[in-house]
């Protein structure tokens, strides 16, 4: 049987840098032949390293930067993405998106769907949605935490229409700032990177034509415990290297790990490795202290997520063969 | 257009009320499966044991969606030590979670 611990995890970070670095001047000349690499910068952890690894490739003069908040953003989030951009050196230029999710309707569509599970939900409330049954093997349910202008946090289940509606609100805050990077990547003949580090990739956590939408993504393979590794290693301020990983994207702050994943990030990591390499459940359950039924619960959870999610990657689907396009792939 | 069921009015005399109920729940299940996750009214499409799951028939969603039926049609409450795959992944599975559930 396979021995699972913690250093599976462990790479040399140098060697890959490099090696990331090599393989995006490739692209970038040879596949996708543009000037330049656009970034979205949250200062969150994976566009974080990305955008510090488009730098590494091609230098700084050839990486653009954006930032793009909505009402909803943490102000620390722009902060420690203007400290990043400094420190690379780096053009970067901040477009406030509320106005334009505004105007498409994004939050009177979202407050609309929270209303109906929670009436007196207004003016200086806010919320997040949580999952609940992925370790126990259990389907998954939504609900929804609020807290209202005066401190005080209701819960209420959130059904099914409830819940795809608010998703598909938000969905356009991911869509509209994909808007402007391709908006900066035409205007300067550059390409659009990425930022999913393996788990988000694997899992299916993106908007499809919003965040999952690009040229290049360079830390897709990259385990989010080695996006944390890689930007240490980068040597990255402080302050991005210590970002809490949050959806950045409800007004309640929300742990990834509330809203898709059935364990914290770096549990989830080695579940997937241990997924990966096929090793038995017992023994996940033994280095993450869980009952064997959980582990099992969460190697299910990772598959059933697989299946649901595995539209969101593929290119649309033809009815009839078009195969003059592929001696051009 | 087929024939009325002549037969089936007799069998049914011969079985128990509550019988008769969760066999027209199951035929009624298994047409609103056919006619949501497959556009079809064809029966031989799926097999009462057929795994709706792993054939992919229904994903994550739409197993909210199929339990929120439930909810709605039978008036029952699907607690959530019941949501697991197992209550629900075949029409057979999700007929006797009815027939379990459904006042008597």
């Amino acid at each position: 049987m396979t021995k699972l611990d913690w250093s599976v995890l462990d790479i040399d970070y140098e060697q890959e840098a490099d090696r990331i670095a090599r393989r995006l001047r490739e692209v970038t000349a040879r596949e996708l032949h543009k000037r330049g690499l656009v970034v979205a910068i949250s200062g969150g952890i994976d566009s974080s390293s990305s955008v510090a690894l488009a730098v590494r490739a091609l230098g700084p003069e050839r990486v653009f930067a954006l930032i793009l908040p909505e009402r909803d953003s943490s102000d620390d989030s722009a902060v420690r993405a203007n400290l990043l951009a400094g420190h690379l050196g780096i053009r970067v230029e901040t477009v406030d998106i509320a106005p334009a999710l505004a105007a498409i309707g994004c939050y009177a569509a979202r407050d609309e769907a929270v209303r109906r599970a929670l009436p007196e939900y207004g003016d200086g409330w806010r919320f997040k949605i949580v999952i609940e049954g992925g370790i126990e093997g259990r389907i998954n349910r939504f609900r929804l935490v609020a807290v209202s202008p005066d401190g005080d946090q209701v819960e209420r289940p959130l059904g099914l229409a409830e819940y795809l509606q608010i998703v598909a609100a938000t969905n356009f805050k991911q869509r509209i700032r994909k808007n402007l990077e391709y908006f900066h990547a035409d205007r300067l003949n550059y390409a659009v990177v990425g930022t999913p580090n393996r788990l988000e990739y694997d899992q299916g956590f993106f908007v499809k034509n919003g965040d999952g939408s690009a040229d290049v993504k360079p830390i897709a393979h990259l385990y989010k415990t080695q996006v944390y590794g890689m930007a240490r290693h980068l040597g990255l301020p402080e302050r991005v290297c210590a970002a809490v990983p949050t959806t950045d994207t409800y007004s309640l702050e929300q742990g990834q790990d509330e809203f898709y994943f059935a364990l914290p990030y770096r549990s989830m990591d080695l579940a997937l490795w241990a997924l990966n390499h096929e090793v038995a459940a017992s023994e996940l359950a033994r280095v993450l202290d869980i009952s064997d039924a959980q582990a099992e619960a969460v190697y299910e959870d990772i598959r059933t997520k697989r299946r649901t999610t595995r539209y969101l990657h593929r290119a649309p689907i033809l009815v009839g063969e078009v195969n003059e396009l592929d001696a051009h792939a | 257009m087929g024939l009325p069921a002549v037969c089936s009015v007799h069998a049914a005399a011969s079985i128990h009320r509550g019988e008769t109920k969760s066999m027209d729940q199951k035929k009624q299940i298994k047409a609103f499966v056919l006619e949501n996750y497959l556009f079809t009214d064809d029966e031989s499409a799926l097999a009462d044991g057929d795994s709706l799951i792993r054939d992919g028939i229904v994903d994550s969603t739409g197993m909210l969606e199929l339990i929120g039926h439930l909810e709605e049609t039978y008036a029952i409450k699907v607690e959530n030590a019941e949501m697991i795959p197992a209550n629900f992944d075949s029409i057979d599975s999700i007929a006797a979670f009815v027939a379990r559930k459904s006042p008597a």
